[in-house]
């Protein structure tokens, strides 16, 4: 799939602004960003739901909008909140969209490993908002695609069923289908995906591999530990060597800051020694993609 | 969970036509049958005026009058699941996504439209044999003359008022459709020519009531099974041109959500 300076406007609104992406074919790709970034407005024109104002977008070599009853067939949606007649069972409506497809999976067993077995009869609108996301995941892949979209899938679920949904897009991706997920949860992106980029008022501000994006540079680094709160770090600033910091984060966490070395971590916990202190979760942290998604977006609520 | 590598291996490509448009149909209908307030609507209020019109002298109906009473409320069995009944299925479907899911799938939307039109079709004939059977019940002799003349109107009638329940169903919210589809249909009843038959109206009144696709369908409906005859040809103008106005214009304005 290959997205190139996609724009979409609503009104005098841009909700993206000159994206560009591409998902390999068997790979799994995250969209993370904050609400309102345009993540959902992306993957809508990827389906053919709406039309681009500008850019071009290829989709298993297709044009979404001009052929989509070509792409149809080949692709799975998770719609974001799902979708299901408000009287319909979870059987009836998955059943209804596997005789959309030429060779479909077993309803059946898609229900019972999507849990919703104990839920065949229970009307859509009756179920919670977490068995619905599982039922219209079911109706994503009941058709056996090669690229499936899911948007937002794991919103509403209990972390069992967060669980379930990580193995099937492991799964998926095993099998060699595609898969273009989007994500407001940094440990889902950086648990699932091959690829992410975050984006922000409609543009892409990062992207690379869970591990690129998290990696810090060499010389900023950080150990943390805790401590009793209120020890002298001057002592410690001057053994360690020029250049690094250390300071006390909150009462009793302590950051040093620098180029961590074998010879760093010892300095520290001989330090803690002379003082009579035991170091505990002493560790050199990556950043996480939580850090590294706020300091691209910033800290503030959006309205 | 742990699965077997290969059980998500790609084998993608679309369902039959038909089999797709049979699981559709098969799913709306169901669906419909099994709700009890569309019950009420499409298949117990007509029954229950069937038997008020036919036995109750108290209400103006031309002899014979289980003949009259039934072209009346077939009319009526049809405006109140074609338009009042699909109005808020589609508005309620497009609340919970359902359009949205099914056009996500490998279904073209003409299939998605043919689905709704062929579920429709055929809550309309279970509606039929009910009041049907219940008229029969009731004395009904109908001249065998207007049988097919008057399932032709209902087909047509069915086709016009599914029409202007798509238009009302597919654009507005989901509590003001049911809201505007009840008022609709009750004013339809009184004074739209169902319940009370034009010549009954105020002549002023009457021409505009008989421009209106209910008093259409009741009158042709009554010259089918009540005379044996062919329905004039204002009946079924008036019927084409409602339906396909309202069919021109809910195709730019149905949304799917």
């Amino acid at each position: 799939m290959e997205v190139s300076g996609l724009v979409k406007r609503y009104g005098s609104k841009t909700a993206v602004d000159g994206l560009d992406l591409v998902l390999d074919h068997g790979t799994v790709l995250a969209l993370l960003g904050p609400n309102g970034a345009g993540k959902t407005t992306t993957v809508e024109v990827c389906e053919g739901f709406r039309t681009a104002d500008g850019g071009t977008v290829r989709v298993l070599g297709l044009d979404p909008r001009r052929q989509g009853e070509q792409l149809r067939p080949r692709i799975g949606v998770m719609p974001q909140g799902g979708g299901g007649y408000p009287g319909v069972r979870p059987d009836e409506m998955l059943r209804l969209v596997a005789a959309c497809a030429a060779d479909p999976l077993d309803p059946a067993w898609l229900l019972e490993v999507l849990g919703l077995t104990g839920a065949v009869r229970t009307p859509y609108k009756r179920l919670s908002g977490g068995q619905q996301q599982r039922l219209s995941l079911a109706c994503a892949l009941v058709g056996r695609p090669e690229l499936v979209f899911l948007d937002e899938p794991t919103a509403g679920m209990d972390p069992q069923a967060r669980r379930l949904v990580w193995d099937l897009v492991g799964a998926l991706r095993a099998d060699g289908v595609s898969v273009l997920l989007t994500t407001h949860l940094m440990d889902e992106a950086e648990a699932l995906a091959d690829q992410v980029v975050i984006v922000d008022a409609g543009r892409v501000v990062a992207r690379g591999t869970p591990s690129e994006l998290t990696a810090h540079p060499a010389d900023d680094q950080q150990l943390r530990f805790r401590a009793r709160p209120g020890l002298d770090t001057d002592l410690l600033r001057e053994a360690l060597p020029e250049g690094m910091d250390v300071h006390e984060a909150s009462r009793g966490a302590y950051v040093v800051r620098g180029r961590i070395d074998p010879q760093v971590v010892s300095t520290v916990t001989s330090w803690c020694a002379q003082q009579g202190v035991l170091a505990e979760e002493l560790t050199v942290a990556k950043r996480s993609l939580e850090d590294v998604f706020l300091e691209l977006t910033g800290r503030e609520l959006r309205s | 969970m742990k699965f077997e590598p290969g059980t998500f291996t790609p084998a993608p490509g679309r369902g039959g036509l038909g089999r797709m448009l049979l699981a559709q149909a098969r799913t709306e209908a169901v669906l419909t049958l099994r709700n009890g307030e569309q019950v009420l609507l499409t298949v117990l209020i007509p029954v229950a005026l069937l038997v008020a019109l036919a036995v109750m002298e108290v209400i103006p109906v031309p002899e014979p009058r289980v003949g009259s009473a039934a072209a009346r409320t077939f009319a009526l069995a049809v405006i109140s699941s074609a338009f009042t009944g699909q109005a808020i299925a589609l508005g309620f479907d497009r609340r919970y996504g359902v359009l949205k899911r099914l056009a996500a799938t490998a279904l073209p939307r003409w299939l998605l439209v043919a689905g709704r039109v062929v579920a429709g079709l055929a809550v309309v004939a279970v509606q039929l044999v009910i009041l049907s059977v219940t008229a029969l019940l009731l004395g009904w002799r109908p001249p065998l003359s207007g049988l097919l003349w008057a399932v032709a109107l209902v087909v047509l009638g069915a086709l016009a008022f599914g029409a202007l329940g798509v238009l009302l169903g597919g654009s507005l919210r989901a509590e003001v459709v049911l809201a505007l589809a009840n008022i609709v249909w009750f004013a339809l009843l009184l004074v739209g020519g169902v319940a009370l038959g034009v010549e009954s109206l105020p002549p002023g009144v009457a021409a505009v009531v008989d421009l209106l696709p209910s008093a259409a369908l009741a009158e042709g409906l009554h010259t089918a099974l009540v005379d044996g005859a062919a329905p004039g040809l204002g009946p079924v103008a008036v019927l084409l041109a409602w339906g396909a106005v309202a069919a021109a214009l809910a195709v730019r304005t149905t949304k799917l959500t």
